[in-house]
């Protein structure tokens, strides 16, 4: 039997029956239309998550004191631990391959102007900060490259900071005071969002060492480092981890790369977009179930259009492919309707709710489609072999 | 061209052993119009079906065309059966779905002829059974006769060496009966091997030689005109 004359008839069969057939190529539609859609809402996530998480630029490493391994923060007054210090960040921004260095300390403080206060975050930063974090000024520059240990008294707003204090007055050449010191404005931020909780825009930045005095601390709470696009991070982190090594004497630190915290997200993530995409899989074994269901109600009903088969000639073989070729055809009917059902929905969620995360993966989709094949095969084989195994004479007296 | 020695077939019927062809010794030759008879349940269904190799025997052995068949697998089986023998039953067996050229184009297709040859063999054989103008109509939208002349159709488009009809007018009324019968002993006389399995007298009459089933063993053998 050629090709072409099996799949003719398989189809006929299909197409004989055009209710029933469209039933069950529904449910293995809706079975991979689910399957896609929430891939996509997964995969959709999956980026929204890493680029909230790459807004800061991807070619980063933090390193932070203290080795993690010994849990918790290391107690400063009983430490061996030497803390990280201005000294520490200036060494390693000179590493070949780091374009910059930013030594950073947090707090909190009341920051005042003119008859204003708000207690808010405040930041600690080196001069290349917005080169690091990739973040922009709006108005006036960020701080300026001061000698690290004596710089000037600027400070730098934050967009809701600026607007809770000054309104719409510029801020530029005003004086605030931060936790009891005076400072400068010389700049305001460009508005950043928020970020895991923290607001960026609701800070203040201020020199490191200004930071330091402020909140009584001898070390650094972090110093990140911006490397170029070209050097290996692998060998920039052996070289971040001997310098540091050297100058404190043994390993009282912890490096992380933006790389491994993207990887370890990357990877959860992908965890949740296949738990998503196995939700829909269970409506893909009930589309598959359907055709299981169809497909041995299609060998009772035509037990005698198998025996006449059988009787004018058909090897067994020939009967078991017609009807596991059925299956499958009802199978990619259905999964190609479900692909296009899904493509539409994810197209119209994008034009009626362009928040939401939804990115429909080709790879997916491909995967989609032929698990709906693997599931039509496996639907088909018991009912086709029951079909194979009819005696002849069986099948013509069934009728 | 037929034979059958001691050929056996038992069935099983819950305990009992039903014994539906019980040593029956036959020889049909080649060109032969064989009307075989008897009452409900004697075994000439079987008979039929054996010779068809639809059943196995459970004894005796069969030779078909001088090679031993006996043992043959089922795909071998199978394989004789598109070549060598063509049926018609008492029900048409038509697939319902498909057009009367697609009925009769079914055993080309499965036996791998190529389309073109398909479609040529398929129209030649309906024109000389008179549906030329049938081609297209599906079994609900043809008559008794007309369905049971497509079933013809489709047994003869391989061109068979035996065609086995069990009860072909049994479904039918007289006329289309007729015409049947009429198409079949044409067939024969053009030197089929034709076996008919009937009840009706009038058409075992007919045939050149009447065999008489009665428990699963043949009781007469008559030949010449009845």
């Amino acid at each position: 039997m050629r090709n072409r004359d099996l799949i003719g008839f398989a189809g006929g069969a299909i197409l004989g029956h055009r209710l029933r057939s469209g039933l069950t190529a529904l449910g293995i539609a809706v079975g991979i239309t689910a399957v896609v859609l929430l891939t996509s809402i997964g995969e959709g996530i999956h980026r929204f998550v890493l680029a909230e998480f790459t807004q800061f630029g991807t070619n980063l490493i933090a390193v932070m004191p203290g080795k993690t391994e010994t849990l918790g923060i290391s107690a400063a007054t009983i430490s061996n631990v030497r803390p990280l210090s201005l000294n520490d960040s200036a060494a390693l921004g000179r590493l070949p391959g780091v374009i910059a260095a930013v030594p950073v300390v947090q707090g909190n403080a009341p920051v005042e102007s003119s008859g204003r206060s708000r207690r808010t975050m405040v930041l600690g930063v080196g001069s290349e900060m917005p080169a690091v974090w990739s973040m922009g000024v709006a108005a006036g520059r960020f701080l300026p490259a001061d000698d690290p240990r004596a710089p000037r008294a600027y400070a730098v707003l934050g967009k809701t900071l600026y607007t809770e204090l000054f309104g719409d007055r510029s801020a530029l050449g005003q004086r605030v005071r931060v936790g009891g010191d005076r400072y400068r404005v010389i700049g305001v931020m460009a508005p950043k969002g928020q970020f895991l909780g923290f607001d960026l825009d609701d800070a203040v930045y201020i020199p490191t060492a200004k930071a330091l005095a402020l909140f009584n601390r001898e070390s650094l709470m972090e110093i990140d480092l911006l490397y170029r696009e070209d050097a290996s991070v692998d060998a920039l982190v052996k070289q971040v981890h001997q310098r540091l090594l050297d100058r404190h004497g043994f390993e009282d630190f912890t490096i992380v790369t933006q790389q491994q915290m993207l990887d370890i997200l990357g990877s959860v993530l992908d965890v949740l977009t296949f738990a998503v995409g196995a939700l829909g899989g269970v409506s893909l074994f009930v589309g598959g179930v359907g055709i299981l269901t169809i497909m041995t109600i299609a060998v009772r009903e035509r037990t005698g259009e198998i025996g006449l088969l059988r009787a004018i000639g058909a090897r067994r073989g020939q009967v078991l492919q017609l009807f596991l070729l059925e299956a499958l055809l009802l199978a990619v009917l259905g999964g190609l309707a479900g692909v296009g059902l899904a493509l539409g929905i994810t197209g119209l969620l994008k034009l009626l709710a362009p928040a939401l995360p939804v990115y429909p993966s080709p790879g997916y989709a491909l995967l989609a489609l032929l698990l709906a094949m693997v599931v039509g095969l496996i639907s088909g084989v018991l009912p086709a072999r029951r079909a194979a195994a009819l005696q002849p004479l069986e099948a013509l007296r069934a009728e | 061209m037929i034979c059958l020695r001691s050929a056996c077939r038992d069935y099983l019927m819950g305990t009992q052993t039903v014994h539906a062809l019980d040593g029956v010794d036959l020889d049909v030759e080649a060109g032969e119009y064989v009307a075989i008879t008897g009452p409900s349940g004697s075994g000439k269904s079987t008979l039929l079906h054996i010779i068809g190799l639809l059943d196995r025997l459970s004894q005796g052995s069969y030779e078909l065309d001088g090679d031993d068949v006996t043992h043959l697998s089922d795909d071998e089986l199978a394989l004789v059966r598109c070549e060598t023998i063509g049926f018609v039953f008492q029900f048409f067996h038509l697939v319902p779905r498909l057009s009367a050229a697609a009925n009769v184009e079914l055993p080309l297709i499965l036996g791998g002829i190529a389309a073109g040859e398909r479609e040529e063999r398929v129209q030649a054989v309906l024109q000389s059974f008179g549906l030329a103008d049938r081609a297209d109509h599906r079994p609900d939208q043809l008559s008794g006769g007309q369905r049971q002349r497509v079933a013809i159709a489709r047994a003869m488009v391989t061109k068979p060496a035996i065609l086995l009809a069990d009860e072909p007018t049994g479904n039918l009324d007289r006329s289309s009966g007729k015409e049947v019968i009429h198409i079949l002993e044409t067939l024969n006389s053009d030197g089929l091997t034709l076996l008919v399995v009937t009840h009706d007298p009038e058409l075992s009459a007919r045939a050149n030689r009447r065999l008489h089933i009665v428990d699963g063993a043949i009781t007469k053998d008559e030949r010449g005109a009845g």
